[in-house]
């Protein structure tokens, strides 16, 4: 299945249409664009199982985000989960030889575990929502760099593995503990084996949580390559960069985590609101933790044209980061008045709630349908885009989808 | 009778000539294989990211305004995005953003300081005009309003 893709990827085009001549020889034949049949069975969606209805924004590295109708389920399956990849894939995972060092200046001890080892730690399993820190960043104006995700970079999917607090346990811990680093198997986009492409973390008192796994299942099966096989990271209600993937190696520091995209403009936002356009200092920038409320709107599709006879039945998913969903409520008059909608309870903490509601329209024309979730802390999600930030994170504005009567 | 031969003659040598040209290009094909991958070992791996690069298409080929093998927009400077950017990145990555001339300065100084991008020299500027031309900002306000909604019967 791949070999002709890494024969390709090792060569360059150049190298192959000058000794081969394809490019002049083939090309004519072809209708424009089009690739021949032995690639195109190559691709994302069969490469890593993925639904159709998923939207590729870049494919080097892998970035892949859902829409909202295929995040209707309240596990999301594998085929629907979105990707973002900051450097390129492991290769020949070999999950014998396959090891986890803990180390760092505030570990006691330096220890090294197999996945045999890792697995005769007490065995958890809990669903919990992971959001790309960028979810939202497309609406940002003016424009914020980085992959433009719309509002699929989310999902709850059922992770499975030991809690990173019992290993942090075995290997001890030094009175000046703060942070944990992570590192990873995947490669620098440059090549340069001396970078990594990303290495975030999470603070001691998030990787202390109980939720907080090292995981070596997700949905009851070994995690998808996509998404960190063999072993992840899963930091619940953090920005899904703190859920390292492919990981190796954690580090315990007595000082915030300094590994790649923990500095600078990287998953941080200005310590103080600015004016939307605004140069911010890397000094002014404080690093995102808990994710902010937001929703989805899950059923139905965007685009549904009913009858002004039947009632429609909406639903999606609700979550808060570190918090609870205390409401959910929706408008179909473009906010002028609300109503509020079933919510149930999590399935576990930070896992995403599932809310529904029965909508009737008073007479034809073009609706929008508005969901908004309120926390228990009383945050609610804004109807415009919250405060704009260099790097457009944490866009957490209403969802909203089309709908026609008559 | 002498014609009859010349045929025979000439259907032998031509599929001579024939086999000939395809073990030629058999062995061809093969060694530039193992030059490239003399471990074979495409063979053995599962899984990997890369871009789809099509072995068919002329990298210089435009149509409809867009540069086929990258889906850049045509523009004066547009070869030298694409061998300056697309050797480590998707072309993608520039194609979905959009930026300012300092946008994309501070994009390339980012590149250079932490992600390994090489010096541009004096195609940096050329590379900037190009990108700040073909991809610039758009006014989006503080929400848009929903667009490419596909209707459909919902019973």
């Amino acid at each position: 299945m791949t070999n002709r893709r890494d024969f390709i990827k090792k060569s360059s085009i150049a190298t192959i249409s000058t000794f081969l001549g394809v490019d002049i020889i083939f090309a004519n034949n072809l209708p424009s664009g089009m690739l021949p049949i032995i690639l195109q069975e190559d691709d994302f969606y069969t490469k890593f199982a993925k639904n159709k209805d998923m939207v590729i924004l870049n494919d080097r590295p892998w970035n892949a985000e859902a829409q909202a109708h295929i995040l209707d389920d309240e596990v999301t399956p594998a085929s629907n989960m979105f990707v973002r990849n900051n450097g390129l894939i492991p290769k020949n995972i070999d999950i014998n030889s396959w090891t986890l060092i803990i180390e760092g200046e505030s570990a006691k001890i330096s220890k090294t575990y197999t996945l045999s080892d890792l697995k005769k730690f007490p065995k958890h399993t809990y669903r919990l929502t992971l959001e790309c820190g960028g979810n939202g960043r497309n609406e940002f104006d003016p424009p914020a760099k980085g992959n433009q995700w719309t509002i699929g970079a989310v999902s709850c999917a059922e992770w499975t593995g030991l809690r990173l607090k019992d290993l942090l346990a075995d290997v001890g811990l030094k009175d000046d503990a703060v942070y944990i680093g992570y590192y990873g198997a995947d490669t620098h986009l440059s090549g340069n084996p001396k970078k990594d492409p990303i290495s975030r973390g999470l603070p001691l008192s998030k990787a202390t949580m109980d939720e907080t796994l090292i995981a070596y299942e997700m949905n009851g099966e070994d995690i998808p390559i996509a998404h960190g096989y063999p072993l992840r990271l899963v930091a619940g209600g953090w920005p899904a960069s703190t859920s390292g993937k492919w990981i190796n190696k954690l580090v315990v520091r007595n000082q915030v985590h300094d590994g790649a995209k923990m500095g600078g403009q990287s998953y941080r936002v200005p310590c103080e609101t600015v004016e939307p356009g605004t140069k911010v200092q890397d000094d002014q920038m404080c690093i995102i933790e808990s994710m902010p409320v937001k929703s989805l709107i899950t059923y139905p599709k965007s685009g549904a044209t009913i009858s002004i006879d039947q009632k429609l039945d909406i639903r999606g998913h609700a979550w808060a980061g570190e918090s609870e969903i205390k409401a959910v409520h929706y408008s179909v008059d473009f906010g002028a008045t609300w109503k509020e909608c079933n919510l149930k309870p999590s399935h576990n903490r930070l896992a995403w709630q599932r809310w529904s509601a029965k909508v009737s329209f008073p007479k034809n024309g073009y609706y929008e349908v508005w969901a908004r979730a309120t926390d228990e802390n009383g945050e609610m999600q804004p109807v415009v885009i919250p405060g704009w930030n260099p790097k457009g994170y944490l866009n957490n504005a209403c969802h909203r989808i089309a709908v026609k009567v008559g | 009778m002498s014609n009859n031969n010349f045929q025979t003659l000439f259907l032998r040598l031509f599929r001579l000539v024939g086999s000939l040209v395809i073990l030629v290009v058999i062995l061809f094909v093969g060694t530039v294989y193992y030059t490239i991958d003399p471990s074979f070992s495409s063979i053995n791996e599962v899984i990997q990211d890369d871009p789809i690069p099509s072995l068919i298409v002329d990298q210089n080929l435009i149509e409809n305004g867009v540069h086929v093998q990258t889906g850049l927009k045509e523009g004066k400077g547009l070869m030298l995005v694409v061998q300056n950017c697309t050797s480590c990145h998707s072309a993608k990555m520039i194609t979905q953003n959009r930026a300012t001339k300092e946008g994309w300065q501070s994009m390339i100084k980012w590149m250079q300081q932490t992600q390994g991008l090489w010096k541009l020299g004096a195609n940096e500027d050329k590379i900037i005009d190009y990108l700040a031309t073909q991809y610039a900002p758009q006014k989006k306000g503080r929400r848009q309003r929903l667009t490419n909604i596909e209707w459909y019967d919902l019973k």
